[in-house]
């Protein structure tokens, strides 16, 4: 299936049955393996279905178009929802979503790009490492004229590290048009609130003084992730940042900003609960699950 | 090419302005030291493949990577003790574990910063490079050698770190000299003890060998410019051939060249081995050849160390 970038109006309908659709994978396939971070990649479905399901460019027969969009997920640890939107994109087979985690599985526990490197163009997990690479690529494709946009989501608690702050001035030094964040803003790190742990209020002041066209939308609003990938696209001269207020594990209530979910697994009946919640719908089959041992 | 004395940081700027011209997907990167590590024969002969980073080194680092996974074919350059300290994380996952083509060049390896004492004086930097998967380690020992590692490291496939010094170091290998990754050269035969040396260190060790051979010692003496993948072969062939080893190198005898050698012997020969380099400790200002006499960096050190090693044969 190939995807060209931003390509006519965006079917909302389509794209929310997709966020809710990637949000049932996710909590299934942290259930199946036993262990995951389960909140920040369910609030990250919604901007995950407009980016896989109408802003980005790939080609499933093409992998790696040097022209493709490119996605950095820099909070690593959010890579759930990540590959099941590979999945429902049909880039990976569905199937293989029940080997998160496990041993052999190109699904690491946090993204490789040795296990999948069409798909992952570096490997993240220690926050604050994704996002210079992201840059760096920009550069180069600048250098090749491409028309390849990178797509680069970076956690609020991530935000505390130092080289995070060195690469937004690098985008914005060479004016790297080319790059946009999205910063999953849903206050919420480990040790409980991140106004309370470390602040980094205000983001939106801090992150323009550094050069950047910033747009502060609702996560959840898909709408709005659309009209703002549309603008950091047309945005010349400057990168874009997009904050996204979310609320963690978005769209299962038990779950929702409750710091323990961060890296919580849900129980069989949890999951149950979860999966009810969130919904189903009759575009999509679910992916299959060995019974476990 | 080079002779008499010449710093490697030299012949690093001209090999890269010359591997530049013929590759244009070589670009280089640097944090604000452009004129220390040489590279500004590059950015002035192609500056729109000159990147300027400021001083961020772990940015740096993962900048080059990200040019690298595209397609390119970067070189950052720095000094060696910020770029293997500070950025030790980002050349972990964004370098090795991504196994992106980058080559990671630095200048003042060792003791010759000098006057600036121990924050700049990188002792430890081979080591910390040794414990990553992925990565190739070139420490050339002088100027020819600084310019054909730079080239070999342009044309081969995955990461590369490279040392090079700064002060004028003698040139003691010829521009028709081979240079192959991961093969060890043998400088001067001999076969009653091998002296296997890196980076700057070997001209000294070629020094030390002189001096024995006028007292009747025969001293090999092995110039081991890549210090990963090690050359395990030369090293246990000269260990059989000689019976006692002294290793020398411009840093610490943990897990550098003195660790790289004895892991070797220890699983393939045991034989009797010393160490020159540094003993566990930080630098300290002063003259560079002060500072080699104090922390028993020289051609006497190395001849002292021999007598010991013979004793043990």
């Amino acid at each position: 299936m190939k995807q060209t970038r931003m390509q006519g109006d965006a079917d909302l309908q389509k794209l929310t049955d997709l966020a809710q659709q990637l949000r049932r994978d996710t909590i299934r396939m942290i259930h199946h393996a036993g262990s995951g971070h389960i909140g920040g990649a369910l609030g990250l479905a919604d901007y995950m279905a407009a980016l896989y399901g109408w802003a980005m460019q790939y080609d499933d027969l093409d992998p790696t178009d040097p022209d493709r969009d490119r996605i950095v997920l820099s909070n690593g640890h959010t890579c759930a929802v990540w590959y099941a939107a590979l999945a429902r994109s049909g880039l990976i087979p569905l199937e293989e979503l029940a080997t998160h985690r496990r041993m052999g599985s190109r699904l690491q526990g946090h993204p490789a790009r040795k296990a999948m490197p069409d798909y992952i163009e570096t490997s993240t997990g220690p926050l604050g490492q994704g996002f210079p690479v992201a840059n760096g690529i920009a550069l180069s494709l600048r250098k090749r004229d491409s028309q390849g946009r990178v797509y680069v989501i970076l956690g609020d608690g991530e935000l505390q590290e130092g080289q995070v702050w060195e690469a937004f001035m690098t985008s914005a030094h060479y004016k790297l048009d080319n790059v946009c964040v999205f910063i999953n803003y849903n206050n919420i790190q480990i040790d409980g609130n991140v106004e309370d742990v470390m602040g980094i209020s205000p983001l939106a002041d801090k992150i323009k003084a550094f050069g950047w066209h910033v747009v502060e939308i609702d996560g959840h609003d898909i709408g709005a992730s659309v009209t703002a990938l549309s603008e950091a696209a047309s945005t010349k001269g400057k990168p874009t940042a997009i904050i996204g207020n979310t609320i963690m594990a978005k769209g299962v209530p038990f779950m929702e900003g409750d710091a323990k979910w961060h890296g919580n697994t849900p129980s069989g009946v949890e999951t149950t609960k979860a999966l009810e919640s969130v919904g189903t719908n009759n575009r999509f089959n679910d992916f299959p699950i060995a019974n476990r041992a | 090419m080079y002779s008499g004395n010449k710093a490697m940081r030299d012949a690093f700027g001209d090999a890269l302005a010359d591997i530049g011209a013929q590759d244009d997907r070589i670009v280089v990167l640097t944090a604000d030291l452009t004129d220390a590590i040489k590279v500004g024969k590059f950015k002035e002969r192609f500056p729109e493949r000159f990147y300027q980073m400021g001083i961020k080194e772990s940015d740096m680092i993962g900048t080059a990577a990200g040019m690298a996974i595209d397609g390119q074919i970067p070189f950052t350059s720095t000094f060696a003790v910020f770029t293997t300290s500070l950025a030790n994380q980002a050349i972990r996952v964004n370098v090795a574990y991504n196994n992106a083509n980058v080559k990671i060049a630095t200048s003042h390896g060792g003791v010759c910063v000098g006057a600036d004492g121990a924050t700049h004086q990188a002792f430890e930097d081979v080591a910390l490079m040794r414990l990553i998967p992925n990565m190739t380690i070139l420490v050339p020992c002088d100027a020819n050698e600084a310019y054909k590692a730079t080239i070999a490291a342009a044309k081969m496939d995955g990461p590369v770190y490279l040392r090079f010094g700064r002060i004028p170091s003698p040139v003691v290998t010829c521009a028709d000299d081979p240079f192959e990754i991961g093969k060890a050269r043998i400088l001067r035969d001999g076969k009653d003890v091998a002296i296997v040396a890196m980076g700057a260190m070997v001209p000294v060790a070629l020094e030390a060998a002189s001096d024995l051979a006028t007292d009747g010692i025969q001293a090999k003496v092995i110039d081991m410019h890549t210090i990963k993948p090690l050359d395990e072969n030369t090293i246990i062939e000269s260990a059989k051939e000689c019976g006692c080893v002294v290793t020398a190198e411009e840093h610490t005898v943990l897990g550098g060249l003195g660790g790289a050698v004895a892991e070797v012997l220890a699983k393939n020969l045991p034989t009797p081995l010393r160490m020159v380099g540094v003993l566990d400790t930080f630098g300290e200002s002063g003259e560079p050849q002060e500072i080699l006499e104090k922390y028993h960096l020289t051609s006497s050190d190395i001849v002292e160390q021999v007598r010991l090693v013979l004793t043990q044969k």
